[in-house]
């Protein structure tokens, strides 16, 4: 993937979420009665799938598994037909209140810690380094990094890296996710960074501030909105992820994290939707709630995150 | 004086560290009340993180003038180098070793684990699956994408509103996504109640018989790819949509007074004046096809269904099967996969520097 254009990708994504501003009348033709229809159509075909979690997640179980959910407009106030049961089930049976928690839990500080250990100076060679380590797949880390945790590693009889017992902790997975969020955060930075004013950092070092006053008085500051766009990327990231929380927390009740937990669900509860979809929903609360609060960022941290492996 | 400063330099650090190792013995124990464990772990994070910085920059304050400017760049480097090695440089490195070993890593095998990925049945099903997923899943995400990218660039009003509609499914989770297609894919036989799945409801609505959709191979692949497509699309559209803005209107008018139609407007200027974005969209969607595995994993037994894709084998052989030889052979070949990626990545950064 070429690295200059997916920075211009991610400056320039920035104003389409504010929409179609911009352009003056006639400027662009607009499209008339197709135009409309064919987009009212799309977005009809990509709202089904979710309106079909929404609307069965809160049906009464029974009707659930006796009639499809669409079936519910046609007669939406009869008694009967809705509850909030299947969610207060969802967190108490399905154990999703403990899985909130967790994925709570596994997220902040991931996006904390690859926040502090962001680095800003790297040397030519340690960043063609991460760049190439951009697109690593995952799947090359996960035997070799769950070793460590459970039987660390020595070199030569040497401790290299000491038996830490972290399999099936929180911290394994923090440490984890850190580890690999961290090529995007030094790249990203690094481009966002090397774009600020040279005069600024100048005029500072002439005032007589040494590097450690820059770095945390005028670089971190002035760094606000790529560290806001690699958090929120770096947060969904990691509330969405299965694969890491999967093979380092594993399947024990006390940790498992809501991907997980819905994975599990379908394996053990297949067909009683009603509490599948609650679950789903719960699980895709957060993210939603982020994504319209946060657009504009969230955007810019996907389209950043284009360059992550 | 000197020697001062250099315990000082040595001790400085090394209490940071200690800090650290406290507080993490005490995050690994996760009976600990996990509100306390979070909270303590953001501080840390953040804190000591802070600290450690702090506590590195004063101890080479405190080394002789002439080594300092030569010190200071590795104290900000390092810890994150430190990471990078430990979590993605040694491991790209152990994986490729452990891939030439047995299950257990106790001896080498040769090329074994290579053979059995290219000759097992249900691997080369992967492999084969996995080239659909790369090539289909980026053709109809970037199509549908740079679609409704136009077209919504002439829309009168509300097209903030339609591209947050399609955008909206980037955010969930796959796990989340795969059940909310599972409940349109939903089958059941005659005489285990009735079909609640949109797709069949419709069937039957049509008067035919409801299909057990995901297990119609080869087509059940072509059914998880959509729920990809669903996901991913919102993504194409976004970034497209920006690179289309960004074309002068110019260009596009003088196009017009010259008589050339919407279609030519669009197939000769618009593509090819975003087509270096649309590669690099492309590319990115071909890297994510070839790492799924949460969608495969939840929608269902993909040995039963021939759905299998390399990075849900890989999970399958190393952490279900628990044999590491066969789990990193496979991995390694997604690895391969990538490499061309990554050697054109670091080729465009250097040029760039040059020109910086």
């Amino acid at each position: 993937m070429s690295l200059a254009q997916a920075g211009d990708v991610e400056e320039a994504a920035e104003p389409v979420v504010a929409a179609s501003q911009g352009r003056g009348v006639g400027e662009v033709r607009k499209g008339g009665w197709f135009v409309l229809l064919t987009i009212v159509a799309v977005c009809v075909l990509w709202l089904i799938p979710a309106l079909g979690v929404l609307v069965t997640s809160f049906r009464n179980g029974d009707l659930v598994n006796t009639s499809g959910w669409w079936t519910a407009f046609a007669h939406p106030f009869q008694a009967g037909e809705w509850t909030v049961e299947n969610y207060r089930s969802a967190l108490d049976a399905g154990g999703l209140g403990n899985s909130f928690l967790n994925s709570l839990a596994v997220t902040i500080p991931s996006t904390a810690y690859a926040f502090s250990w962001m680095d800003f100076r790297g040397r030519y060679l340690l960043f063609v380094t991460v760049v190439g380590l951009l697109v690593v797949p995952l799947q090359m880390a996960l035997i070799p990094i769950l070793k460590l945790y459970v039987n660390g590693a020595t070199l030569f009889d040497y401790v290299v890296f000491p038996q830490l017992h972290l399999n099936g902790t929180f911290l394994a997975v923090w440490l984890a996710h850190t580890g690999f969020g961290l090529p995007l955060a030094v790249y990203l930075l690094r481009n966002y960074i090397g774009s600020l004013p040279s005069s600024i950092i100048e005029s500072a070092k002439i005032d007589g501030a040494d590097h450690f006053t820059i770095f945390w008085r005028l670089i971190v500051p002035l760094s606000v909105p790529a560290l806001a766009a690699f958090a929120i990327f770096q947060f969904l990231w990691v509330w969405n992820d299965l694969l890491v929380a999967y093979v380092f927390l594993g399947g024990e009740r006390s940790v498992q994290v809501l991907t997980l937990n819905l994975a599990n669900l379908v394996g053990s509860r297949g067909e009683n939707w009603q509490l599948l979809t609650s679950a789903a929903f719960i699980s895709m609360a957060l993210p939603l709630i982020v994504f319209f609060s946060l657009q504009k960022y969230f955007v810019r941290g996907l389209t950043a995150g284009a360059v992550k492996g | 004086m000197f020697a001062l400063r250099l315990v000082g330099a040595v001790v400085i650090p090394i209490a940071a560290f200690y800090t650290l190792w406290v507080t993490f013995d005490f995050l690994r124990d996760s009976e600990a009340n996990r509100v306390i464990v979070v909270g303590v772990a953001v501080v840390v994070g953040v804190g000591g993180v802070f600290f450690l910085y702090w506590a590195m920059n004063r101890a080479v304050e405190l080394l002789p003038e002439r080594y300092r400017e030569g010190v200071r760049p590795w104290i900000f480097v390092g810890p994150a180098m430190v990471l990078l090695s430990v979590f993605l440089v040694y491991p790209v490195i152990n994986t490729i070793l452990i891939s030439f070993k047995d299950a257990q890593s106790q001896s080498f095998v040769g090329l074994d684990n290579f053979k059995f990925v290219f000759t097992d049945e249900s691997m080369l099903r992967a492999i084969r699956n996995t080239l659909g997923w790369m090539i289909l899943v980026p053709v109809a995400a970037v199509t549908t994408g740079l679609a409704f990218a136009t077209l919504a660039d002439r829309l009168r009003r509300g097209e903030a509103v339609a591209k947050s509609i399609i955008f909206l499914p980037m955010a969930i989770s796959f796990a989340g996504a795969s059940i909310t297609w599972r409940l349109i894919y939903s089958f059941r036989p005659a005489g285990f109640g009735s079909n609640i799945g949109l797709l069949n409801g419709i069937m039957l609505g049509l008067g035919q018989n409801p299909v057990d959709w995901l297990s119609q191979h080869p087509w059940n692949n072509l059914y998880l790819m959509v729920i990809m497509v669903w996901m991913q699309t919102g993504f194409a559209m976004v970034v497209l949509s920006a690179a289309i803005k960004s074309i002068p209107d110019e260009i596009i008018e003088a196009a017009r007074i010259d008589g050339a139609s919407e279609w030519q407007v669009f197939r000769r200027i618009i593509v090819p004046s975003i087509l270096p974005t649309i590669v690099v969209v492309a590319t990115y969607m071909v890297i994510n096809s070839l790492k799924v595995f949460d969608i495969v994993f939840v929608m269902g037994n993909a040995e039963l269904n021939q759905t299998e894709v390399i990075a849900e084998r890989m999970i399958r052989w190393f952490f279900i099967g628990q044999d590491y030889g066969k789990g990193a052979a496979i991995a390694v070949v997604l690895f391969i996969v990538v490499i061309p990626v990554m050697v054109w990545n670091v080729r465009r950064f250097r040029e760039e520097e040059m020109i910086r």
